[in-house]
């Protein structure tokens, strides 16, 4: 096999990147307990620590870091793009709609659909005030 | 031989650089990258459109959920240690070696088992004895999807890893290559549903 030499070569970055992995699980665990102040600080931080990760992941274990072949780059960098816009389209459609309106779906279709599907209904004075809501 | 019969299994193929299986797998994960994608973004889109408050608000997550954090990393732990088992596996079958690549290709199966194990044990059956279930709320529904779909993978690896270590080991007499070349598709898979949970980790048990 030719390029045994060359996956000899690779073995420290293994062993690197799966201190690094470990480590930066126990930093993700960490940095949860601290509160940046806005809840959203905290959420950006954890999946920059998460991207970081699997970088490493995909870089050192995935060989991407070694990865010539354009077929390849191509294909990762369209579905890249793809799931920027998969991601992309909830953040917009959710930041673009007018302040307390986004939800307006949501507001209605568990309390009308999913108690009435349950059955469930609110312990205490459930039945005086949600009847009062419905009769809008 | 078998290389016949299917063309570019060792040798790169002309147009794309890379042996067949290679790219044929790269092609799967970009679609299995959607299909995570999908259900990521359902989160986003069912979590930030929630009322603050009233009884579509979005429910407790996380800890205040009942999800325990220690579980989570332990299992998070242990997939990265797989990940490197299964990268070791690879490695011993470059290096010609196919008892060391199967031994580390066992270690790798015992490790997944451990992670479904405590999966099942520690939180679904934990889950379903406290009368939470998927219907309980949507973060419960998003979660009990997404590490559902997730554990499902963990499966089929796990089924993948089997016949390679049993009947599939064979074609190493043939083929040594062409069988180091599967460990390498095999493991492009395994990393990928380890980079899923680097991610559902933070996102459903920290924040």
């Amino acid at each position: 096999m030719g390029d045994a030499a060359e996956a000899r070569k690779h073995f420290k970055s293994y062993m690197v990147v799966f201190g690094a992995l470990a480590l930066l699980t126990a930093v993700t665990v960490a940095v949860s307990r601290v509160h940046f102040g806005h809840h959203s600080i905290n959420v950006g931080v954890a999946l920059l620590i998460a991207a970081f990760k699997a970088s490493l992941v995909a870089a050192i274990f995935m060989h991407l870091k070694w990865e010539s072949s354009k077929s390849i780059w191509w294909s990762l960098g369209i579905c890249g793009v793809f799931f920027v816009v998969l991601l992309g389209l909830p953040t917009w459609s959710v930041s673009d709609a007018p302040p307390n309106t986004a939800h307006a779906a949501w507001d209605v279709l568990p309390r009308e659909m999913v108690m009435e599907a349950k059955g469930h209904h609110e312990e205490g004075g459930g039945h005086g005030g949600s009847h009062g809501d419905e009769g809008h | 031989m078998s290389s016949e019969v299917l063309p570019y299994t060792v040798e790169p193929h002309p147009v794309t650089g890379v042996y067949s299986g290679k790219l044929g797998t790269w092609l799967f994960l970009a679609s299995e990258v959607m299909l995570f994608g999908s259900l990521f973004s359902a989160l986003v889109l069912l979590r930030f459109s929630a009322p603050e408050t009233g009884p579509a608000a979005w429910p407790a997550t996380g800890e205040a959920a009942g999800l325990s954090w220690k579980i989570g990393a332990l299992n998070t732990f242990i997939l990265i240690c797989s990940s490197v088992t299964m990268v070791m596996a690879w490695y011993n079958g470059k290096l010609g070696s196919l008892s060391k690549a199967r031994m580390w290709l066992i270690v790798t199966i015992l490790l997944a088992c451990s992670f479904i194990a405590i999966k099942l044990k520690f939180e679904y059956f934990a889950k379903f004895s406290h009368g939470l279930y998927p219907s309980t709320s949507n973060f419960y529904g998003l979660y009990f999807t997404m590490t559902g779909l997730h554990a499902l993978h963990i499966v089929g690896g796990v089924i993948v890893m089997l016949y390679l270590v049993g009947p599939g080991a064979s074609l190493w007499k043939k083929d040594p290559e062409y069988y180091t070349n599967r460990l390498e598709c095999t493991g492009l898979y395994w990393h990928f549903v380890d980079l899923v949970w680097i991610f559902l980790f933070p996102i459903l048990y920290l924040l």
